[in-house]
């Protein structure tokens, strides 16, 4: 069984296939895990859209399966995984990272309070934050 | 460490969101201690750090009423006093606790300031200004992010030493980061990765700081 961590999630991709540093996987599961979903114009999500080339089609496209990591190099997104297959990290570019920063909107997250209950940055809005880290390290 | 700032000026439309890079279990007893009444979240993959490029704690940034960057992520009101402390009893002189504190009260006075005059305030930057000191990540930081999930991930699944591999990779990808480094490294009976490679670490910095100094008057300036 295949899990695909992808920003703060973590999705079980029934269809994925491991075939050393190469993941297939089916188009919906990319989408669940991602975001990313095939349209006729290629690989997209929100407005951007990633053709498909079209010499190489095959190194990306099977049927109905499509190359996670051959998509995720192209878009110069950091890829790890373990010696098992199991695990895939399809991470996020330090381009990506370094243009919403650049927008000065803060970037927005999710995460759980001790008590298990899930807080948003944005929940904040409408007052001023002081966004803080600490560690017990 | 913000409980009585985030107190002092809640009725001012402004509230501390603290995030513990951390184990769930670790943070629980110093959150219960603290008993804070701001958002405490813990982010155990360090993805705020990935998201505001972080290396160290504490480090803050100050976001507006519309949620922008007014002042990009910085160390938050640490100096470098600890360095030259005895080591063997981990204990500080006087002269370099005072050294902590004024660095600590500079820093939490510039935030009150910020909370009571907004963007007149000296502290807080116009979009020039935030992006000017912004500290942008590159392409090996973000793969050190993806390995430094990837260990977490094996490690909650009992996999200690393809984990530490990852650790370790994601610590030569980003050797800048203390938060990845702290968070993989041996913890004493207390918690603290604060033994003799902690210190060979610190040591290794040499005319580096470990936490960078901020532009802030009466701090000196961004090294």
């Amino acid at each position: 069984m295949i899990t695909v961590l992808h920003e703060q999630s973590e999705t079980v991709c029934t269809s994925a296939r491991a075939d050393g540093d190469e993941l297939w996987i089916g188009a919906q599961d990319l989408a669940a895990a991602t975001g990313w979903s095939m349209k006729p114009e290629g690989l997209c999500r929100g407005d951007v859209c990633l053709p498909v080339p079209r010499e190489r089609a095959e190194d990306y496209i099977k049927g109905d399966m499509l190359n996670a990591t051959a998509f995720w190099r192209r878009l110069q997104h950091p890829i790890a995984h373990d010696a098992a297959g199991e695990l895939w990290v399809l991470g996020t570019s330090a381009t990506d990272r370094s243009n919403a920063l650049a927008s000065l909107e803060a970037p927005d997250f999710a995460l759980p309070d001790l008590a298990g209950a899930t807080r948003t940055l944005a929940e904040q809005r409408g007052k001023k934050v002081l966004l803080a880290t600490w560690a017990s390290w | 460490m913000w409980q009585s700032l985030h107190a002092s000026l809640q009725e001012r439309n402004f509230t501390v969101v603290a995030v513990a890079m951390d184990e769930p279990e670790a943070a629980r007893a110093w959150i219960e201690l603290a008993k804070p009444t701001y958002p405490c979240l813990i982010d155990r993959n360090h993805h705020v750090a990935e998201l505001y490029n972080m290396v160290n704690v504490p480090q803050a940034t100050w976001i507006d009423e519309l949620g922008r960057i007014v002042r990009p992520p910085e160390n938050a009101g640490s100096s470098d006093a600890f360095r030259q402390m005895d080591r063997t009893r981990m204990q500080m002189s006087p002269a370099q606790i005072a050294d902590r504190n004024r660095t600590k009260q500079i820093y939490l006075a510039a935030v009150r300031d910020w909370v009571v005059k907004g963007s007149a305030s000296e502290f807080a930057y116009d979009a020039a200004g935030s992006r000017a000191r912004l500290r942008l990540p590159d392409a090996a930081v973000a793969r050190a992010h993806a390995h430094f999930r990837l260990a977490q991930t094996l490690l909650s699944r009992g996999k200690r030493e393809e984990a530490a591999t990852n650790f370790a990779e994601a610590s030569r990808l980003h050797p800048d980061s203390w938060t990845i480094w702290r968070q993989a490294a041996a913890k004493d009976a207390t918690g603290l990765a604060a033994g003799p490679e902690f210190w060979a670490r610190v040591d290794s910095l040499g005319d580096r700081p470990y936490h960078r100094p901020i532009d802030m008057t009466g701090l000196g300036t961004d090294g």
